[in-house]
């Protein structure tokens, strides 16, 4: 069904660290191999080898500069994917009910067997998390990697979902977020967590920790060095002085 | 948004085509015989024609039965309810009206008012979406359900009353065009909130995740054309709007008075249908403004 529930029992989600990305799309490539073999079709690309390549992608990290007003500017390494939102846009428009958001932990899934490719619900997304797979016409979006987290049969740290996994810079944690003593509840309130586009009204549960201000070098008030030597002596002076006589 | 011809076909004639019938329910032309047979023949070929031209922007059609079960969440499942029941209401009338000679005003008088709330719903599937917000306004009902009436009356051959309508809808038309240039800015959404870095100074993107093109450029950063948006809005607003409004209005009515409006009329909608997809910002172009 694809009305929402009043309230899901927990709240998984990532929470992701734009201080720390390093922007080495690790977790892109990582996402696409685990989601191209597990939960429903595999992530398709069209001419994968040809002039014009693309393909679907559950995450994908952009990069970004921001210039503050009396700072350098900086540099912003930015993983998007699907924020599993409280009030999901994606799943109140589905016509077929493929879209809906569970009740248990609130991950946000399509039903591949009910969907109809109508894309509307990546319309109703603001973040472009949902992509329409071009060789089976079925919406696809980030799972939360449903089929690793509980996963009786891949060791303990495996049941994480992939990105996480397989951050080397560590700058994805993945919990409940709706448990404010959770690690992650911790983590955004100590670093200041925020919401992308708030103005929205979609409530997303992940969150991303803003990048740490960086150093101010102080630049007024120091004075230019002084020359240490303005004549040039011994042998490179004398040879200078022979130079400019000629 | 992409303006795909799938959904400007759709929404163009399957507007005309349940306008039309929401006439005929309330017995505008009162036709019977032969002549009502080619009226809901009409009709009928203009909404079934634009809702099995919505089938194909779908990616996966083999699930469509579907589409049906979400009444309580989705304007679209809704639209689909509500044009198959305004589609079986008119066939009795119609069928009654061919063979029988007799109206049956109530069958009518429901299915008018179906086929207006099938018109209702259509607008609601893009009315509803925060993240279009040239979209987002309350005006947008009440234009898709203008263009409904106007271009059925003028279907139905009523000249003065389609008259009036048009005139109505293009200063509508004129208004919304307006008022939808502000609603982007109006929302407060930016490159700032889009990434949650406006807090630290002004953003620009670097680098896109991808270098190929992929589903949401395709689907929802279309800039192409938009630059010719002033000159198109003008054509359109002639076409959908002055003209056909000044020939039924100052023009003595006949056939092919109307037809030459009708022509007209129908040739402006899809002009105003291709601006209002190419026109349509969606904010996830934040993420990938370069500027
Ligand atoms: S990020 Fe997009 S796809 Fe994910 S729940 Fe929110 S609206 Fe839906
Ligand atoms: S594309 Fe599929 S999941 Fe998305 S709204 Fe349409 S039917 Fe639902």
């Amino acid at each position: 069904m694809t009305a929402l529930p009043a309230s899901t029992d927990k709240k998984l989600g990532l929470v992701i660290d734009l201080d720390t990305c390093v922007g080495c799309h690790g977790c892109v490539t990582s996402c696409k191999g685990w989601n191209t073999e597990n939960y429903g079709v595999p992530l398709s690309d069209m001419d994968a080898y040809g002039a014009d390549p693309s393909g679907t992608f559950l995450n994908r990290v952009f990069s970004y500069e921001v210039q503050p007003a009396d700072k350098p500017a900086q540099t912003v390494h930015f993983p998007k994917s699907c924020l599993h939102c409280e009030d999901a846009p994606c799943v109140t428009v589905c016509p077929t009910g493929a879209s809906y958001k569970r009740t248990e932990d609130g991950i946000v899934l399509v039903n591949e067997d009910r969907c109809i490719g109508c894309g509307l619900c990546a319309w109703a997304c603001p973040y472009g998390a949902r992509e329409l797979d071009q060789a089976a016409g079925v919406m696809k979006k980030c799972t939360l990697c449903v089929d690793r987290i509980y996963n009786e049969n891949l060791e303990e740290v495996d049941r994480v979902p992939s990105c996480v996994r397989t951050c080397p810079a560590g700058a994805r944690h993945f919990g409940d977020l709706g448990d404010p003593d959770s690690d992650v509840s911790k983590l955004v309130a100590e670093r200041g967590g925020f919401d992308l586009m708030p103005e929205q009204g979609t409530k997303p549960v992940n969150k991303y920790l803003p990048p740490r201000p960086k150093d101010t070098m102080e630049t007024a008030g120091i004075p230019d060095l002084k020359p240490v030597a303005t004549e040039a002596k011994g042998f490179l002076g004398w040879l200078d002085k022979a130079l400019e006589k000629l | 948004m992409h303006p795909a011809p799938s959904v400007i076909i759709f929404t163009t004639f399957s507007g005309l085509g349940f306008g039309l019938l929401a006439w005929l329910g309330l017995g505008f032309p009162d036709v019977s015989g032969g002549t009502a047979f080619a009226f809901f023949f009409i009709a009928y070929a203009l909404a079934v024609g634009g809702l099995l031209a919505s089938t194909f922007h779908l990616g996966n059609r083999k699930n469509a039965i579907y589409a049906f079960s979400q009444w309580r969440t989705s304007w679209l499942s809704r639209e689909g309810i509500a044009s198959v029941m305004t589609l079986l209401v008119f066939a009795p009338y119609a069928l009654s009206l061919i063979f029988a000679d007799t109206a049956l005003p109530f069958l009518g008088y429901l299915g008018s008012i179906l086929a207006l709330i099938t018109v209702f719903t259509t607008s609601m599937i893009y009315t509803q979406l925060k993240t279009i917000p040239r979209w987002n306004m309350p005006l947008n009902p009440v234009l898709f359900l203008l263009y409904a009436l106007s271009g059925g009356a003028l279907m139905a051959g009523e000249a003065k009353v389609a008259g009036v309508l048009i005139l109505l809808l293009t200063l509508l038309q004129v208004a919304a065009w307006k008022m939808g240039d502000d609603r982007l800015s109006s929302t407060g959404t930016d490159k700032g909130t889009a990434t949650g870095l406006g807090s630290i100074g002004t953003v620009r993107m670097l680098e896109s995740a991808h270098t190929a093109r992929n589903y949401i450029l395709d689907e929802m950063v279309h800039i192409i054309g938009r630059k010719h948006a002033q000159k198109l809005r003008m054509i359109a607003g002639i076409l959908i709007g002055a003209l056909p409004a000044a020939i039924l209005l100052l023009t003595p009515a006949g056939h092919v008075t109307s037809f030459v409006a009708l022509a007209c009329h129908i040739l402006g909608v899809i002009v105003g249908r291709w601006l209002f997809f190419a026109e349509a910002e969606h904010v996830v172009g934040m993420y990938y403004s370069r500027d």
